[in-house]
């Protein structure tokens, strides 16, 4: 017998994997018929997951974090038992002004973009007039990540320029009307700005922090408990969605599936584009590449890494206002379950690490790592500004930050 | 009390407003532009915000309405958070409603009641068009598969329609599945649609 898992998404490029979990059987294999259900705002998914319509969703890690903590609506505490990719976003300026801080034809230097950055906005403030940039929403791996590079080139946000939510269908129309000068948003919205001409891609996300986190598959917690064996189930579907989504010779079947209607309703172009790792930066240019644009399965990126919560509280902690205390540290931590993600894999052939927690940013180059299975090799991991986040030292980090 | 309805469907929000119009000491708002959606909530400075669930722009607002928690006007979702039926059902009818902290649980929850019951009414009406939508293409169908028997085989409207019946009953089909077969078969024979 088929067990239903109902499964909330917003139709962006990093949905994928639930989508053709479904659509390639791999979740029927394992029992289980899923019923992916489509919103357009992350107001939505998450009001159908807490409200039972769904069981599971796609959703912006910290999201995950914000409504177990009890951020902007009652806590309700939340299980992340897979990661569902890092990264996949990227900075797009208004054309004039990517022109002024960045160099034609490839992607800009995150420091040296930022430093030309932090001259024109100060200016810009002083004539009363701050810039202003769109995220997708307040508790998004956008905002953060945003945010991080901003403020490590000198750039106070909600000082020296305003952070205003903008929906991802929307950016375009944000940039070209001029409601925003710049945006930090998902694939294909990048891609529909720039075909518009409504401006230029400028960084991607993977350039501020490697391998930074980005959509989860999150759970009410009662609902991982109930039904463990179901999850269990659904991440092994994942994991084969995962390998499949990785294959080249399968990439121009994958965009036609997520460009349908009932998915993403978007152009198939736009979607390969991005899951292939080619971005076209400007108008009437040529794409150019750029190496993990989107990460969704090698160096166990579906692992939840318990560190990961912790950077995302940290930097919940240095933006909302928030206190920092070691009992909220503790429920954010928790919300990231690598225990159900072993679970799930134990004896398959998909690699499993030895640790649950790493420290993040510190790879200066390629690392064999210790397993519980298989074997790892990760990759460069590194922030920008070469900082390192320490989960052991959360105060610490803290306040080295500027 | 200030309402606000935010709804792009113009029918709906309609359908909305006329159902809370009858509330005594009501001053009701309908925005269904999404550009300038937030400044425009600014000014009507309202009490009470339903939203359609599916709004693209809902994740704007919750930002808005958490930043305005420094302004001084803080907003809670729904009525009493505690009252999961009242949420769930409001969930089930596809609506969202922002409320401001004070008001007296006593008001709002008439207002909610009503706008989940003008909700569901209005997603019934739809239902029922597009029931009837569906039926008028049938018999569009239905009424194009006769006319293109009637002149290729030169019989008249009633066997026309006896033919199809037949069909239909021999193959176990619906009339206006045999109807549909016809007329692209007629098409791909080189016949007008």
């Amino acid at each position: 017998m088929t067990r239903e898992l109902g499964i909330g998404f917003l139709p962006l490029v990093d949905a994928c994997l639930p989508i053709l979990a479904h659509e390639h059987g791999f979740a029927e294999d394992e029992g289980l018929s899923l019923r992916l259900v489509r919103s357009l705002s992350w107001a939505t998914v998450l009001d159908r997951l807490l409200y039972g319509h769904c069981d599971a969703a796609h959703l912006v890690a910290p999201l995950a974090i914000a409504t177990t903590l009890g951020r902007s609506r009652p806590s309700q505490p939340l299980s992340v038992p897979f990661v569902l990719g890092l990264n996949g976003n990227a900075i797009t300026l208004r054309p004039d002004l990517a022109e002024k801080v960045c160099p034609a034809g490839r992607l800009g230097d995150p420091r040296i973009v930022g430093l030309t950055l932090a001259a024109l906005a100060k200016t810009s403030a002083s004539q009363g007039k701050r810039m202003r940039f769109g995220v997708v929403h307040r508790y998004s791996s956008h905002n953060y990540m945003l945010r991080y590079w901003l403020a490590a080139c000198g750039i106070r946000p909600d000082h020296d320029v305003e952070i205003v939510t903008v929906a991802p269908p929307f950016c375009a129309d944000a940039l070209e009307a001029g409601e925003v000068d710049g945006i930090c948003v998902g694939e294909p919205w990048n891609s529909v700005a720039v075909e518009r001409g409504a401006g230029r891609i400028v960084l991607a996300t993977a350039q501020i922090w490697r391998r930074g986190v980005e959509k989860v598959l999150a759970l009410r917690e009662p609902v991982l408990e109930d039904r463990r064996e179901d999850v269990e189930a659904l991440i092994r579907a994942l994991v084969r969605a995962a390998r499949h989504f990785v294959d080249p010779g399968n990439w121009q079947a994958n965009a036609a599936i997520l460009a349908r209607c009932e998915y993403l309703d978007g152009s198939a172009e736009l979607i390969q584009r991005a899951i292939s790792d080619r971005l076209l930066l400007a108008r009437g240019t040529n794409p150019v590449r750029f190496a993990d644009f989107m990460f969704q399965y090698r160096e166990a990126a579906n692992f939840p890494w318990v560190s990961q919560a912790e950077w995302l509280y940290s930097q919940m902690v240095r933006w909302d206002g928030m206190k920092f205390s070691e009992a909220d540290a503790a429920l954010a931590t928790r919300v990231f379950r690598p225990d159900v993600y072993r679970r799930a894999l134990a004896g398959t052939d998909e690699p499993l690490p030895g640790a649950s927690s790493k420290v993040e940013g510190s790879l200066g180059g390629t690392t064999v790592v210790g397993t519980q299975q298989g074997a790892i090799t990760l990759e460069k991991n590194s922030f920008f500004d070469g900082m390192i986040f320490d989960p052991h030292d959360l105060k610490g980090y803290l306040s080295r930050l500027p | 009390m200030r309402i606000a309805i935010v709804d792009e469907s113009a029918t709906r929000a309609a359908v909305i407003h006329e159902g809370l119009a009858a509330l005594d000491d009501c001053e009701i708002f309908v925005v269904t532009e999404r550009r300038g959606l937030v400044a425009r909530i600014g000014e009507i400075a309202p009490d009470i915000v339903l939203m359609d669930l599916g709004n693209p722009s809902r994740d704007v607002l919750e930002e808005y309405f958490s930043v305005s928690r420094a302004l001084a006007r803080p907003i809670a979702m729904f009525v009493d958070e505690s009252d999961e039926a009242a949420i769930a059902a409001s969930i089930d009818a596809g609506v969202s409603s922002y409320v401001v902290d004070g008001l007296a649980p006593h008001r709002i929850r008439p207002i909610l009641d009503l706008a989940v019951r003008r909700f569901n009414a209005f997603a019934r009406l739809q239902t029922d068009l597009d029931e009837a939508r569906g039926k008028l293409a049938e018999r569009e169908t239905i009424d194009r598969a006769k006319r293109i028997l009637m002149d290729s085989r030169s019989i008249g409207e009633p066997q026309a329609y006896a033919e199809l019946r037949k069909t239909a009953m021999d193959r176990g089909r619906r009339i206006v599945e045999i109807a549909e077969a016809v007329v692209t078969a007629h098409q791909l024979m080189g016949g007008k649609p």
